[in-house]
Parts: structure tokens; sequence; C-alpha cells
């Protein structure tokens, strides 16, 4: 099973004092495939991420990231796992205000030493390739604060900063409910090209079924999701 | 670490407004603290360098503080004085190698006049045992000569030559007695750093020849007839004296010395150690400095405090920030270290900014201040307390960072990547 980029089992989670959240009996990704999952607004599609990326821990059961179980590591050695292998992209608000954005791509080489050496020593100019090649080539808007950039924008330095440095998974949690529908495709497509370019395997979430044509395979939360979900 | 640093830098300059706030506010309450202590210690060191190498000073029985601050620093009255026939006595003891009579009560535009003898400029001693030195003219030869301080000379522009007149009492306004025997300056001191710069020193018998005529205590208007000329030929030995700075001829004997004069049969008189009555005066203002420490440390605390305040404030609006911090794999540990970082670099960049900002102040009022009261404000630069003040506070700041720290540790562990907004 260590060929699989994700592979789950058994797992269930609750939130403290919340009924079971999550309770999924067999959910696996292969490396470099590209994946949609689908499901409703609180079906729990964010609290999966957040198991996959090791941030929450699972009540029961077994997450496999790049074959390391992920529940038997450490709080540390999980977020080395994130830290090394992950992008994350999120709905909105994904920059961090007081960085620029060449900055704010480049920040997940202050964590991981792994992706700073596959990145060497021009960040910098690392960070302006992967921009450009998500359209984002305009010096000017380069030197902009990033909370004066459109949200179309923003979501392309955050995928930026996700793919930066060679991670094994990328995780984009509804990156373009934000978008009308024509900066969403383009942002799937260009996602997409540079998850295929880098090698990344790329596990897209969104409510919204219609981007399932974008991707080699659906799947529906709620299908695998055995949690009675409130929403 | 280097990477924690420069994002914590970065956050703060992104809310520069009130991240100045709070460091002006830690800025302001370090400056206090450490101008206390500038005017604490400078005020010792200053008292301190004052007077040494006389072992004991001898006036008229009060209080050793009193006898301490009118001899030496000039500060207040003596009630009574020591008869000339007491002091001769004193001075012929066996024990007592060297004897400087005093003699205050007169002034000259606001400064004090000292009648002495020549014995003044051989043994009084300031610092560390540094004699006065003359930087202009000589002693006092001539009845009507006199010797200047260095900022008596500076302030009212006097060379040697000029004509000077003394005037009865300690008020400052002319014409209130002895313009009709004016002095000429004879020769101006070096600067000390002491009371002496902002003295006028005139021979004892001066002293008595510009008193002719006023031996009821008030001027009697017969005595401008008097001429200068007969005041010369009269027997000008002073009745009383004001103090006696004496030196041992061992310093073995100091305590049995002053007992005697203590005990002194026929006039009473006091003796006190110049050190140990300074020690006692520091006694008496120990409270009051260590209640305005406290204070000031009380302050200092209010503004670490605020630095709390500032980024507990700031923590709800950066939830976001933090999830991405740890979406890109940042460890709780850095969350918590970026935070304490941020409010250590507000109290490093506070305190150092209250420091320049007091020896800013003490280049520009510290002249004047040891012009008006002979307190050098350690105009030396920063020094070590400066340093200790600066860690101190540093790491007070980083404490304190650490109670926000803390909850945004404790959030970030409980919110996962997905935050409610
Ligand atoms: N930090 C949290 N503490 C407690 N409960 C939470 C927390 N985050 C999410 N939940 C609950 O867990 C359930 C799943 O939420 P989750 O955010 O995973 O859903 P989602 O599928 O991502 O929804 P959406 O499409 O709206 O983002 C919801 O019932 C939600 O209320
Ligand atoms: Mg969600």
């Amino acid at each position: 099973m260590s060929d699989a980029a994700i592979a789950i089992e058994a797992l269930r989670f609750a939130w403290p004092g919340h009924p079971p959240a999550l309770d999924i009996d067999s959910f696996t990704m292969a490396r470099g495939e590209r994946l949609f999952l689908r499901g409703p607004s609180g079906s729990g599609k964010s609290t999966l991420l957040g198991l996959i990326a090791g941030v929450l821990q699972p009540a029961a059961g077994r997450i496999e990231v790049l074959g390391r179980d992920m529940s038997a590591l450490s709080a540390a050695a999980r977020d080395r796992v994130r830290a090394d292998h992950l992008g994350v992209i999120f709905q909105m608000f994904n920059l961090v205000p007081y960085l620029s954005v060449t900055g704010n791509v480049t920040l997940p080489l202050l964590f991981s030493p792994v992706r700073r050496k596959t990145v060497g020593d021009d960040a910098e100019g690392e960070a302006r390739r992967l921009l450009d090649r998500l359209g984002l080539s305009d010096p000017g808007l380069l030197n902009r604060r990033v909370s004066d950039l459109s949200v179309g924008q923003q979501q392309r330095v955050a995928a930026a900063r996700a793919l930066i440095g060679g991670p094994d998974i990328v995780i984009a949690d509804e990156p373009t409910s934000a978008l009308d529908s024509d900066a969403r495709d383009r942002f799937i497509e260009l996602l997409s090209e540079e998850a295929a370019r880098t090698g990344a395997a790329l596990l897209f979430v969104s409510h919204d079924r219609s981007l399932a044509s974008h991707f080699s395979r659906a799947v529906d939360l709620g299908e695998i999701n055995h949690a009675q979900v409130a929403a | 670490m280097r990477a924690l640093l420069s994002l914590a830098w970065k956050s703060l300059l992104n809310r520069k407004g009130s991240v100045l706030l709070t460091l002006f506010a830690v800025a302001l309450s370090v400056a206090l603290f450490v101008g206390v202590d500038k005017a604490r210690t400078g005020a010792r060191e200053g008292f301190g360098n004052t007077i040494s190498g006389t072992d004991l000073i001898i006036g008229a029985p009060t209080g050793s503080i009193n006898l301490l601050l009118y001899s030496v620093f000039r500060m207040g009255n003596a009630t009574a004085e020591i008869s000339w026939p007491t002091y001769e006595k004193l001075a012929a003891r066996d024990d007592i190698a060297w004897t400087v009579p005093i003699s205050l009560g007169d002034s000259h535009r606001g400064f004090r006049v000292l009648g002495t003898n020549h014995s003044y400029f051989e043994h009084y001693k300031y610092g560390h045992n540094e004699p006065l030195r003359m930087a202009e003219g000589k002693e006092f030869d001539d009845l009507f000569d006199a010797v200047i301080g260095a900022d008596v000379a500076r302030e009212l522009g006097y060379t040697v030559g000029t004509e000077i007149v003394l005037s009865h009492g300690l008020g400052s306004d002319f014409g209130s007695g002895h313009e009709n025997r004016p002095f000429r300056v004879s020769g101006i001191l070096a600067p000390t750093g002491t009371p002496v710069d902002r003295t006028v020193h005139v021979s004892l018998e001066a002293i008595t020849a510009i008193h002719v005529g006023w031996e009821s205590g008030a001027k009697n208007p017969m005595s401008d007839s008097i001429s200068t000329e007969t005041i010369r030929s009269f027997n000008l030995t002073p009745k009383s004296i004001t103090a006696v700075f004496a030196g041992l001829r061992q310093k073995g004997t100091i305590l049995r010395t002053r007992r005697e004069i203590n005990t002194n049969k026929g006039e009473p008189l006091m003796a006190i150690i110049p050190g140990q009555a300074l020690a006692e005066l520091w006694s008496v203002t120990a409270m009051a400095e260590r209640a305005l420490m406290a204070v000031s440390i009380f302050v200092i605390a209010v503004g670490v405090v605020s630095i709390l305040t500032s980024i507990l404030t700031s923590l709800n609006e950066r939830r976001r920030e933090m999830s991405i911090l740890r979406a890109v794999g940042a460890r709780p540990g850095h969350i918590f270290g970026l935070l304490t970082l941020e409010a250590g670099l507000i109290g490093f960049f506070g305190a150092s900014l209250g420091i320049v900002i007091v020896h800013v102040l003490i280049a520009i009022a510290g002249p004047l201040v040891s012009e008006r009261y002979g307190i050098s404000l350690g105009g030396t630069g920063p020094g070590l307390f400066d340093l200790g003040v600066l860690g101190a506070v540093t790491l007070a700041s980083l404490l304190a960072g650490a109670v926000p720290a803390w909850a945004a540790f404790r959030r970030s562990l409980a919110d996962g990547l997905s935050v409610r907004l």
C-alpha cells in the first residue's frame, strides 16, 4: 500500500463534544493522481483534509500518507510530513498579510529543509517561475500587498505556494468557490497542469459536482463516510 | 529561529501603528526607570566625590547631616559657630595634622562666599583625592582678593582682575551690604564638578573686614565712614568660624579623636566623619528612592502588560494567519515562538528606545543639572546597568508574550486547518 499517496482504513473522528463527523472504511489515492472529492457543506471535507494533513488526530483507524502511518507518528513528525510533502490551498484568505507575494510563495521553505534543498539557492526565482506559469508574471503585481490582489490572484499565489519545492501531495479545500466560473476553470486547469508537471498528487475538494469533469476520478464523501452528519 | 524572527519582524511592521504605540509605552516606562536610577546614582556619586581626604568635619553641635550639608555642599545654614580660640585649640591638637577653617554666610549674586585660609587650597580634596587647581591667577594674597570657582567665572563672565561686591547673607540682590568693600578676582579655580565651582573664596580676615560695622547683626550707618585703609590696620582675626575640616596624623585615631572632640570641655563641639554622615544621608533618602524605584518598576510592568494586551487582542484577527502557518508546516511550537518573539522584539526595541531617550535627555539637560545641582548624571553613555535593564525588560516581554502565545498554541491545536471566521 506504500505506493499510495493517501490510504485510509477504518477511520473514525469526532470533534470534542460532538457526534462522529467521519467514519470511513477505506479510501485511497494513488501517487500522482488527480482526484476530486465532493461533498455538501458540513459533510466533513475540511475535517478529513485536516486529518490527512496531520493537524487532527483520528479517534481510531489508520491514515497513511506516502506510506507513513500518521496516527503512529508523533505530533512533531506529522508536522514534518506536512511541511515536507504537502501543499495546502484554502477556500480563501490563503495569504499571510505581512508577507510579500514571493514571501508567501516561499513560506513553506521556512519550515521544510527538504523542500529548501529541492528548490536550491534561488527560492525567489523559483517562486517567480511558478507564479509566471500560473499567469502572474506582471512585476507590478509582485510588489503589491497581498491583500490588494484580487481573490483569483490570491488563489494562484496560494497554488504557487502549495507547489513550491515539489511536494508529493497538493490538498485544495474549495479553492475556487470564491471565483467566477471563467476564473474557476482557468484556475483548475493551471493547478492540474502544474501538479502534473511536478508529479504531485492533487486532492481537490469541493461541494460543486460540476467541477468533477476536470479530474480523472471523483469520489463522493457522502458515499464513503458512514457517520451521521448533521448537515 | 532566524526564519521566525524575520516573520515576527514583518508581522510587527505590518501592524506599525499599534505596535509603535505599545513600543512607546514601554520606552517611556523604561526611560522613567533608567532616569530615576541615573539621577539617584548621579546624586550619590556627585555627593561622594565632593569631599575626600578630610577625616573629620567639626562644627557647633547640630545634626551630622546638617553639618555635612552646610559645610561641604553649601546647603542650608549653620545655626551656631565655633569661637576662634576653640579653633586654635583644635588646630593645636597632637592627633590633628592639618585644619582648614571655613566661614560661611555671605554671598555674591547667588554664589556662596567662603572665608578660609591658604590651607584650604592645600588640603581640600575632591574625587579621588584630587587637589584644587588654579586655572588662572593665584590664591588670594591681598585682604580684598577673591578666588572664584569655575562656574562663577563662566556664568558671570569674570576674569582675573574683575571687581566684585559681596552681599550680606544669602540674598542675591545687590546693594544689600558690602558694596563699600569691593573685592578683586585674583584667581579662578579649575572645574571640579563639586560645589567648589560655585563658591567665591576669600580670606577669613576679609570676612571680618567686610563685617566691620555689622557687629550688631545689621549694618551700622556709620560703618561706611571707616576707610578701607583704616580697616587694614585693624586686627582682623575672626572671632568665630563656621566649621573646620581636619586631617589626622594617623587614621587609626579617628574614633577616639572624634569622641574627644564631641565631649570637649568648654565650648560644645561636634565632629563628623564625612563618609559616615553621607551614608546616614543616603539611609534617609533610601526610603524615598526605594519607593520611587518601586513605582517606576510598576510602570515598566504596565508597559510590559500593554505588550501582552496588544498581542492578545490581535490574536483573533490573526487566527487565519496561524492556520496558514500550520498548513505550510509550522509546528504549534513555531506559533508559540512567533508570538513570544514579537513580544520580545517590542520589549527589546521599546527598552532600547527608552534608554536612548534617557541618554539623549542627559546629553541635553545634563550640563544644566550639573550646573544647578552639582550632580553629574553619569554622562558616560549607556553602561552595564542599561544593558541589564534592556535584558530584563526583553526577558519580561518574552515571558509576557508567552501568555498570548500559549493561547494561540492551544487554539492552533484545536482549530485544525479549517478556521471558522
Ligand atoms: N473546529 C471545530 N470544532 C468543532 N466542530 C467542528 C470544527 N470544525 C468543523 N466542525 C464540525 O464538523 C463538521 C464537518 O465540518 P467540515 O468543516 O469538515 O465540513 P465541510 O465539508 O468542510 O463543510 P464546508 O463545505 O462548509 O467547508 C461540521 O458539523 C462542523 O460543524
Ligand atoms: Mg470545508
